[in-house]
């Protein structure tokens, strides 16, 4: 039987940057094929190929043993080619139904395609375990609902071959276990099913092959059952790494940061914080797992006064802090408290600037890099020059626009700006998002030498790995409220899944 | 560089030399509206074409872009050998002054403003009085005791003919009322026909019966309204009663095409002189517009009280009002 | 991360190179239309570039008219590095104007050395004045700055005829302008060479020239080497950014509005008390919207700015030569070729970016290795 997908010597460039490099690949019919890589390995790049979003410069494509010239993605769609992108595709003030039908709406009349359209999504999803409300508005369904809603558009068009991009990247554990459970009934129907991912964890639980990428090239091809996450790990980085994080026991002294009955609330002015109280010790890292979505992101911007406090008490080091714009994060600086946001490419950095301006963003006004008004720029840059040969950051180039840094790098850009100036507290969120493998240890090591000296480091996840490897303690939020604190050593995966979830898991075991 | 300056130089004085050759060879220099405004650069326009068809002689118009090229252009034309020179509209009072003292050879004139200087012949209209007498004609036409004036922006010149209009109707009935608009305060004003239809449009509704316009393409909207509403319009500058007839009462002329080919034929034959010369009723430079399309519009009474006026205003009976001696308007 | 806006041509291809292409593009669209009216294109450029730059009078009103370019276009630039589309120069410049109006009526009997300084000020002042409005409204209630800033310019449009016609005006004048403010005035350049001795053909051309090279050196430290600058241009790439880092939105909003105002206000300076030494109705002629283009095609960088504004000022003195010249070349058609200048410079900036590109990488050895940090 001929492969499902099979490519041949693929290769693209964008200018200078060789994002695939004679890239062969076979996808066996009826498998779940995972291909993974660190960041910028050229994954997407390949499957945008594939589903014509860009065109190869050189090779080509066989669908089910025959070639084809995909243009566009109405080519990779007649070709039976469905994508479920990592960020979802959907309109969300239109119905499921709707959305579906969307660009494959059968007529200038709506009538009669929604009939069909009804009857056929009706059946897809008794077959394949994807129950969700056809009639329900696109907005108001969780993610991991809309995710399902991408997998039935892309069935709906009579995808044989579907390409999920990250899927579980905003999922829970159990919304997971249950997109596995689909993927496996997929399968079992003999559609072949593409996997990217950068979670080793998933390749192992799901996968029947896998393919390795490397800096733009394809570097291996295992069978899943012959091979283990060391050695791809090893594969995808080119060296050894090493995948748990070492640290001893943390000695927890006095209390840096306090929060009592906190509220707060997001851009529009909802309600997104809902009272919650913990503190921070000088000497412990603190996680707060939680689907992304649930609070956490609205909490770590009052944290460091990006927003204003509507309710409840922040204590830094003993100080009363109420925060809010404009002057609110320039404040809490001077109170010794340092935060790495969530999002490094909308509010870490600015991207268009040169590394050295992002080297002195919020602490632009320090008496160091200034001389009156005029910023200092020798100054600045040798600065910024050390910072990066301190944190390994590569190329070393402080001229270097921000955005030609890989994630990784620019990662340890924000880390290095704010850990340079020693806060007795740091704010992290998600310090890892989009890293690549070898960038992770680094940055967890340095989280964990701040823990060691003895400062107050709160670390918020999505990555449960993460989570569960770093912190002394762990808080979990779900909508808006802390839900459960445990430490450490007493959690796991299924516990931590429950609660992030807004389940109870002694009631849990009670029911099961 | 060098070799650009030295073309430069050649260009110049080959031009020079061409106008030299050619005899006579006047000019023109259009406001910022252009020559074809449907106004008075238009009316010099016409003037100058018929000049130009009667005696087979070329002239060169230039029409501005800004402010700045008045008196470069003016400076341009002067050192071509272009004479006379012909400024059109108020704004050129500057440049004019300027670039004759630096060629004091050359001829300029000058049309709405004065420029006291030995070689400049500057011509000013009496709008005042022709406005007058459109004034008495909307006055007697209007059996609603309403009437309306719409001015393109407000400067002094279009107070001036709304002033002289609000004098003539007064003239015939002191209580009448006067709706005034202006259009605008850009250059836009000039030339928004929709606008001046809505303010048209508006006094109208009012009560007005006729509305008269001092406002360039502006005034095409009033007078259209005032078709569409079935009352009567009043056109300015040059002759409008064709544009709908049987609705425009009759048009203020403002002769500046008069002007024009008076300039350019006086200085052809030689008899071109400087100094100051003001258009009113008696030197025919103003007056009403009275053809067949409006002439059912006019009654004998009209035609007798405008005449009266007219005789009396030229007699220096009636002194019409000017706004701009001291400002204000007494009516 | 490689995606299709990861390009590697050099920065100066994007900044140099492609302007020029559009500039020819747009000159040979221009030729077509000069073709179809029946004049040989290439006479035509040749009129242009002899009419802007070929003689000494030509040059001063060519550099004449850049001065405006260079304060309008650096006024709508400085407010795009706010991500801030300022379109309202075109009042600020009038209602500047006003501000030196005032200052020359009342204080024009001060020596040059003093009034000169209170010129500027008074430009300023105004100009930041008529840009505060639209800012404050912007940072504080979210309107629109772009809306706000266009009906500015019709109320400062307003607001100066009823000045004009009722407060300013000379008495007994038909004129809607103020009187002349005396002799007190920025030297032209003609004269201020002729002190050292140089001479040089009368033209407007005068000394506020320098200070618009002055205000592109202030305006090139402050967006790059102050901090104001700094928190300036965060707020306009990324506001999330500047959130973070505790920079106020509405601080950088409103002072950078109220810079862009004044260096609209100095168009005054230029025309006002550099040449015309009165107050005129509408002096300020479009040049607030030539800005825009200016600062487009400048790239909002001081340098560019400067050359866009000598482009643009040559465009308006060589256009005027060129109607003087070919009198079937009328000041629309001038216009028409100054607005494909625009269209192709401004509105479609990048049309030929892939095209240069294409031709860059194909000169260029393919440096696989130098793909930065991946």
């Amino acid at each position: 039987m001929a492969p499902a997908i099979k490519l041949v010597g693929i290769d693209k460039s964008f200018g200078a940057v060789h994002a695939n490099k004679d890239i062969n690949l076979n996808v066996s019919a009826g498998s779940v094929h995972g291909i993974i890589g660190e960041n910028g390995a050229g994954k997407s790049t390949l499957m945008s190929i594939l589903y014509g979003f860009y065109k190869a410069d050189a090779g080509d494509i066989f669908v089910n043993g025959e070639k084809l010239n995909i243009h566009a993605s109405q080519d990779a769609i007649d070709a039976g080619i469905g994508m479920v992108h990592q960020h979802f595709m959907l309109v969300d003030t239109f119905s499921v139904l709707e959305n579906i039908i969307l660009g494959a709406e059968g007529g200038a009349l709506l009538r009669k395609g929604v009939d069909k359209a009804r009857e056929e999504l009706n059946r897809l999803e008794r077959e394949y375990e994807l129950e969700v409300d056809i009639d329900a508005l696109i907005g108001d369904l969780p993610v991991g609902l809309q995710q399902r809603v991408e997998i039935l558009k892309a069935l709906y068009r009579g995808a044989q071959i579907l390409v999920l991009d990250e899927p579980t990247g905003v999922l829970t554990p159990q919304e997971a276990d249950h997109l596995f459970r689909i993927l496996n009934a997929l399968k079992d129907q003999g559609k072949t099913i593409i996997l990217i991912t950068h979670k080793l964890r998933e390749i192992m639980a799901i996968t029947d092959a896998v393919s390795v990428m490397r800096q733009g090239e394809m570097v291996a091809h295992r069978e899943t059952a012959k091979t283990s996450t060391e050695e791809l790990a090893e594969l995808m980085v080119g060296r050894k790494v090493l995948l748990r994080v070492e640290k001893g026991e943390a000695s927890p002294a006095h209390a840096v940061l306090e929060v009592e009955n906190l509220t707060a609330t997001d851009k529009s002015g909802v309600v997104r914080v809902k009272g919650v109280s913990f503190n921070v010790r000088a000497g412990e890292i603190v996680g707060i797992a939680g689907v992304s979505g649930n609070g956490q992101s609205d909490l770590l911007a009052a944290l460091s006064g990006i927003t204003k406090v509507t309710g409840g008490k922040i204590l830094i080091n003993g100080k009363p802090f109420v925060g809010g714009p404009p002057q609110g994060a320039a404040d809490v600086r001077h109170m010794g408290l340092a935060h790495v946001p969530e999002d490094r490419q909308r509010m870490g950095l600015v991207i268009p600037f040169e590394a050295w301006e992002c080297s002195i963003l919020g602490y632009h006004n320090e008496d160091e890099c200034c001389r009156g008004p005029v910023i200092d720029r020798p100054k600045v840059i040798q600065e910024s020059l050390r910072k990066m040969e301190a944190f390994d950051v590569r190329p070393q180039d402080p001229n270097l626009v921000t955005g030609n840094f890989s994630g990784g790098n620019q990662q340890k850009i924000v880390l290095a700006r704010e850990i340079d100036r020693d806060p007795d507290i740091l704010l992290v969120g998600q310090p890892t998002r989009g890293v690549d493998i070898g960038a992770i240890e680094f940055i967890h090591k340095r989280l964990i030498e701040m823990r060691d000296a003895g400062k107050a480091v709160l670390l918020v996840s999505v990555e449960l790995d993460e989570i569960m490897s770093l912190s002394d303690r762990i808080l979990v939020m779900f909508d808006g409220h802390i839900v459960g604190e445990i430490p450490a050593s007493e959690a796991n995966e299924r516990i931590l899944g429950l609660m992030m979830a807004g389940i109870n898991p002694d009631d849990d075991e009670e029911a099961a | 560089m060098k070799k650009l300056l030295s073309i430069a130089a050649v260009a110049i004085t080959m031009s020079a030399a061409v106008s030299i050759a050619a005899d006579f060879k006047p000019g023109i220099i259009y406001d910022l509206g252009g020559k074809f405004d449907k106004s008075f650069n238009e009316g010099v326009y016409n003037g100058a074409e018929k000049f130009k068809k009667e005696f087979g002689i070329e002239y060169r118009g230039f029409e501005i872009a800004n402010d700045s090229q008045r008196e470069q252009a003016m400076r341009n034309f002067a050192r071509r050998g272009i004479d006379p020179i012909l400024a059109v509209g108020f704004s050129q009072a500057a440049a004019v002054e300027k670039v004759a003292k630096e060629f004091p050879k050359v001829r300029f004139a000058i049309i709405d403003m004065v420029v006291n200087l030995p070689n400049v012949e500057s011509i000013v209209f009496k709008e005042h009085e022709g406005s007058f007498l459109v004034g008495i004609l909307a006055a007697m036409s209007a059996k609603s005791g309403k009437v309306g004036f719409v001015g393109g922006m407000d400067i002094p010149l279009i107070r001036k003919f709304a002033c002289g209009y609000v004098g003539g109707v007064k003239h015939v009935n002191a209580k009448m009322d006067v709706f005034q608009n202006m259009t605008g305060s850009t250059g836009a004003a000039w030339s928004d026909p929709v606008k001046g239809g809505e303010l048209a449009k508006s006094q109208f509704d009012r009560g007005a019966d006729v509305v008269y316009h001092a406002a360039g393409g502006t005034g095409i909207g009033v007078l259209q309204a005032a078709a569409d509403a079935g009352k009567l319009g009043i056109g300015v500058d040059s002759n409008q009663n064709h544009l709908h007839p049987g609705s425009v009462l009759t048009s203020m002329l403002k002769r500046v095409d008069v002007a024009a080919y008076n300039t350019f034929k006086a200085a052809k034959d030689g008899t071109w002189k400087a100094g100051f010369s003001a258009l009113g009723l008696k030197e025919d430079g103003v007056g009403w517009a009275l053809d067949d399309n409006n002439a059912k519009l006019v009654s004998a009474d009209m035609k007798a009280a405008v005449a009266k006026a007219t005789q009396e205003i030229v007699s220096g009976k009636i002194v019409v009002h000017d706004y701009m001696a001291d400002s204000k308007c007494p009516y | 991360m490689a995606g299709p806006m990861g390009t590697d041509i050099p920065r100066w291809a994007n900044v140099v190179v492609l302007p020029i292409v559009n500039l020819i593009a747009a000159f040979l669209v221009s030729g077509l239309v000069v073709l179809i009216i029946g004049e040989n294109p290439l006479e035509v450029v040749q009129i242009l570039i002899w009419g802007a730059f070929g003689f000494e009078e030509a040059i001063g009103y060519t550099l004449f008219y850049a001065t405006n370019f260079i304060f309008t276009g650096l006024a709508v630039s400085i407010a795009f590095h706010c991500m801030l589309f300022n379109i309202g120069g075109e009042g600020q410049a009038y209602i500047g104007g006003l501000g030196i109006t005032l200052v020359g009526l009342h204080f024009g009997f001060l020596p040059p050395i003093v009034l000169i300084p209170l010129c500027v000020i008074g430009a300023a002042l105004f100009g930041a004045a008529w840009a505060f409005i639209p800012a404050y409204l912007q940072a504080k209630r979210g309107s629109h700055i772009v809306i706000t800033t266009i009906m500015f310019n019709f109320i400062a449009s307003s607001v100066m005829v009823y000045l004009l016609v009722n407060v300013l005006i000379q008495p007994g004048s038909m004129q809607p302008e103020s009187r002349e403010f005396g002799e007190a005035a920025i030297p032209f350049v003609h004269e201020a060479l002729a002190w050292l001795g140089v001479e040089f053909a009368e033209s407007p051309w005068n000394l506020s020239f320098l200070w618009a090279l002055v205000c592109c050196v202030l305006v090139w430290g402050y967006v790059w080497h102050t901090r104001w600058g700094y928190e300036m241009r965060t707020v306009g790439t990324s506001p999330t950014a500047a959130a973070y880092a505790g920079i106020s939105e509405t601080k950088s909003i409103i002072v950078t509005m109220c810079i862009s105002g004044a260096l609209a206000g100095f168009l005054g300076l230029n025309e006002i008390m550099g040449y015309h030494h009165r107050l005129l109705l509408h002096f300020s002629g479009g040049y607030g919207f030539v800005g825009i283009a200016v600062a487009l095609m400048g790239r909002s960088h001081p340098v560019g700015v400067c050359l866009a504004a000598i482009l643009f000022g040559a465009l308006y003195q060589g256009g005027a030569e060129l109607s003087f010249e070919i009198p079937t070349i009328t000041r629309e058609l001038v216009i028409v070729i100054q607005g494909l200048v625009i269209i192709f410079a401004g509105a479609l900036e990048f049309m030929f970016k892939p095209q240069v590109e294409a031709v860059f990488r194909w000169f260029m050895p393919r440096r696989s290795a130098a793909a930065p940090a991946e």
